[in-house]
């Protein structure tokens, strides 16, 4: 197989604009003929389902919570980035593609990242005629702030509540489409197959979560908007149910996945506090701008932090980066915080934590200003540790929060199956081995308001679909298959806890292929992540019958399919022998401790196509070609 | 720390419930409320038994999706709190507690703790948008907006559309729920040329589902997770009045 990433011919600038042209229409009369499945409503799915509804296609959108609205894009806080340069400072639609694919560390495809640059404007226009309430300046105005180090104002915010308030402008959009009937809605359905017919996706299997059915539906394309895999680590900022699920079942029918290692990173979060925990909370970056990181210089030091002289602190960011000092990077913060853990100097009772300390900028600039800017942060820290931190530095560890690697697509969006698109978190293109602040939502909102309008439009055009029925073989074929799942699941009736097991896939994953990563800790997990495996097909217990409303089943199918991606993420980190980005390779780095890349030999997108549960997958190399933006090595000292 | 539990228990959307006693031993003071039913469903899945059927997604307090009542109160007794932000250092060793859904006649049971909102889905598809296709808007900053409307319209916008305010209320209404979409988009601009469209639909949905009426008791207030407050609902009062006017 070659991977054919399809990219329009001519300057990076025009390529977009050309490809409008280039690509067919489908005529507003035969819209309506035409059924489009999109699965999951986060940013880019209904943006996606929404737009296609105004279109005037015939669209099935499906999700797996009790409503729309509720998909896990809600919960991103800081910012949607767009090159409006309305604050006159320089920034500019190629600074915002140049500083994405700098930031991705040269592992992203140049030009879908300048679509990305490019229709990024267009964004905020759309969300501002929602009526999605942004933050204004006293002129009216919309207010921006600079994110995540970008050395220009270009992210647009509604108070901390970004993802919600752009959320709920699509969620709006979709519903009115719902009213029009020309967006079917399916709520608490989970996609458990893709159906395809003659090599294309034609449809797609799901369980009703409410009555258990399994229930088939025949459309002409299908776009999968279902976000990322972060939970494959147990715990992480993404929300409870996010899984690899539907992705991964894709994956199983031909869809190849691409560079499942690129996982990012946040590094200041709340610790973990017991085995009990279910979800890591995050807090802003921003706390770094005036908190200073440190740990105790002895090791095993278990006295309360005011007991600590200062003579005995290490403030190891400021000691190893004097020029950035706290303000490194993610990762850079994220591995050294390990690093001091590791060492056991980690604070707090699981000693994996580091403290985060105001008392110097309280002493600086007044308790007063440091409520101010980070009230709302104190007080949820406060909540959940029942710690105060205006008197106690607070303990912060980093979480998995984003996953670049997805399914691999082309500049269409298409994947390696014919008329299965993915759109947002769970397709690779845009962030290479590192995502920029800011630009999740931006990414989401693209993929779905602006290109895939477009892009399936031509696919659809340009493609010959003689009408399929659910009643066609190959969806009967899927359905038993999906059953077939979930009576194997049922069956095993052993006696371990699902969240057992998973908990354990995630210290697995969290220590052999979590911040830094070595060829022997990858080697360990890829024997371990069997194991565990085959000891979940084996004495798991999913109780309860598979004909009504099961949690434990839904759970149980999520953890099954994330002990089979689980092996891939990691040969993945295995074979990219190199750091970049989110991915530190221990062998690869700097005399400096810094991520060293290995453009040489690794310059390409990895992209992996199943061969079965066990089997080695074939690897597939997109080479990356940089003709704007040249790579250069990132150094913080 | 350990706690008595009444937790209600219902098969499916007919059948018929009723609170069933279980005991949750090492509680951690850490835990967070679903944590804690987290632990008490893993020991029943151990033991082979149907875990304790509940919603929930993000855990922090932003999706809307967890909806418990805790001893008589939607999302228990913190203020501002949804019940994912609950922690078990609110509770006592030994007490018990009373776990039931939101219970509403538009909010069917589906099963335990689970009910059904689309309702809210349906609200929101009557009219609680600005009618705009993709692709046509124009700059963002062409329409000016003064902060102090903007700030008031985000007030509003924060719902998280979880469905307390209906738990709490003695009538089911979905009013505070209703009114802070109706005041987000009546003060903006943006929302002006469907505005008189937009309350009356949505209203008559929300009596076509079932919702109550409004009788100011303002326990809806009291139990919104994101403190919205009352006056929403008087502005949606007189949005409606005006509209009604003035299609007469």
């Amino acid at each position: 197989m070659t991977l054919d990433a399809k990219i329009p011919a001519g300057p990076m600038a025009e390529k977009w604009d050309r490809h409008k042209f280039d690509m067919k229409l489908v005529n507003p009369a035969n819209k309506r003929k035409f059924t489009i499945i999109v699965v999951g409503t986060g940013l880019a799915g209904a943006s996606a389902a929404a737009s296609l509804g105004e279109l005037g296609y015939n669209v099935l959108s499906f999700c797996i919570q009790d409503s729309p609205r509720r998909a896990h894009s809600i919960a991103a806080q800081g910012g949607i980035n767009a090159a409006k340069n309305y604050q006159n400072d320089g920034d500019s639609i190629y600074r915002l593609f140049y500083d994405t694919v700098k930031g991705g560390d040269y592992r992203s495809r140049e030009a879908n990242v300048h679509r990305l640059a490019q229709v990024s404007v267009n964004i905020i226009d759309q969300c501002v005629a929602q009526g999605v309430p942004f933050a204004r300046e006293y002129g009216g105005l919309l207010d921006n702030r600079s994110f995540g180090g970008a050395q220009v104002s270009r992210t647009f915010y509604a108070r901390g509540q970004t993802g919600q308030q752009l959320l709920l402008g699509a969620y709006q959009s979709l519903m009115r489409q719902v009213h029009e009937k020309s967006v079917k809605m399916f709520a608490r359905r989970e996609m458990l197959d893709l159906v395809l017919v003659d090599g294309k996706a034609r449809g797609i299997i799901v369980r009703n979560l409410v009555t258990g059915e399994i229930e088939k539906y025949a459309a002409d394309a299908v776009c999968l908007a279902t976000g990322g895999y972060g939970t494959v680590y147990y715990l992480s900022t993404n929300a409870v149910n996010s899984n690899v699920t539907a992705a991964w079942r894709a994956h199983k029918r031909g869809a190849l996945f691409a560079n499942p290692c690129f996982t990012q990173i946040h590094p200041t979060c709340i610790p973990v506090s017991g085995d009990h925990q279910s979800k890591l909370t995050l807090m802003s970056e921003s706390l770094r701008n005036d908190g200073r990181v440190w740990v105790p210089k002895k090791q095993g030091d278990t006295r309360s932090p005011e007991q600590i002289p200062e003579e005995e602190r290490d403030y190891y960011l400021e000691r190893k980066y004097p020029s950035f000092g706290n303000l490194v990077p993610r990762d850079v913060a994220s591995r050294n915080a390990k690093q001091a853990c590791d060492d056991g100097r980690g604070v707090g009772e699981s000693g994996l934590a580091v403290y985060l300390d105001f008392k110097d900028a309280i002493k600086r600039i007044g308790q007063d200003v440091i409520k101010e800017k980070y009230g709302n942060l104190f007080q949820m820290y406060e909540k959940i540790t029942d710690e105060n931190p205006y008197e106690k530095p607070m303990r912060i560890y980093p979480a998995i929060h984003y996953t670049m690697g997805g399914l691999w697509v082309d500049y269409n969006l298409m994947s390696t199956v014919p008329g299965l698109h993915v759109l947002g978190e769970a397709n690779f293109s845009d962030h290479g081995a590192n995502r920029l602040g800011a630009s999740a939502l931006m990414q989401g909102l693209a993929d779905g308001y602006f290109v895939i309008p477009y892009t399936i439009g031509h696919y659809l055009a340009s493609t010959p679909l003689p009408k399929v029925t659910t009643d066609h073989d190959a969806f009967k074929e899927a359905a038993d298959n999906v059953q077939q799942r979930i009576n194997a699941l049922l069956a095993v009736k052993g006696g371990r806890g699902i969240r057992e097991i998973h908990r354990e896939l995630g210290r697995i994953m969290w220590d052999d292929v979590g911040m830094a990563r070595t060829e022997e800790s990858l080697t360990r997990a890829l024997s371990r992540i069997p194991k565990l495996r085959e000891e979940f097909w084996h004495d798991v217990s999913v109780p309860g019958s598979p004909d009504n409303l099961n949690q434990s089943l839904e759970y149980a199918g999520r953890v099954a399919d994330y002990l089979e991606f689980a092996e891939l993420l990691a040969l993945d980190a295995l074979e990219r022998r190199e750091s970049c980005g989110g991915h530190f390779r221990e062998e690869s780095q700097t005399p400096e401790g810094e991520a060293l890349r290995d453009d040489e030999h690794y310059s390409y997108v990895a992209a992996w196509e199943f061969q079965g549960v066990g089997t080695r997958p074939t690897l597939h190399k997109e080479a990356l070609v940089f003709d704007e933006v040249h790579p250069t090595q990132r150094s913080y000292k | 720390m350990r706690l008595n539990l009444k937790i209600w228990r219902q098969a499916g959307p007919n059948a018929a419930g009723r609170l069933v006693d279980y005991v949750a031993d090492s509680v951690s003071t850490d835990m967070s409320f679903l944590e804690m039913l987290d632990v008490v469903n893993e020991d029943l899945t151990k033991k082979g038994e149907e875990s304790i059927a509940f919603d929930s997604d993000c855990r922090e307090g932003i999706c809307g999706t967890c909806s418990l009542v805790i001893n008589g109160i939607p999302h228990g007794p913190d203020r501002g709190t949804t019940v994912c932000q609950l922690h078990m250092r609110r509770f006592k060793d030994g007490e018990t507690v009373t776990i039931e859904p939101w219970r509403a006649r538009a909010f069917p049971v589906l099963k335990d703790l689970i009910v059904d909102r689309s309702a809210f889905d349906r609200i929101i598809a009557a009219g609680g948008y600005v009618s705009v296709n993709c692709g046509g808007a124009q700059d963002g900053n062409a329409i000016p907006i003064s902060k102090d409307i903007a700030d008031a319209a985000m007030d509003s916008a924060q719902c998280i559309g979880c469905g307390a305010c209906v738990a709490a209320c003695k009538n089911a209404s979905a009013h505070l729920f209703m009114s802070a979409k109706i005041s987000q988009l009546a003060l903006l601009p943006q929302g002006q040329v469907e505005r008189q469209r937009r309350v009356l639909s949505m209203i008559e949905q929300a009596d076509a589902e079932g919702f109550g009426s409004c009788s100011n008791e303002g326990e809806c207030e009291a139990v919104c997770p994101k403190e919205i407050p009352i006056s929403n609902i008087a502005l949606m009062t007189r949005e409606y009045v005006k509209a009604v006017l003035a299609a007469k």
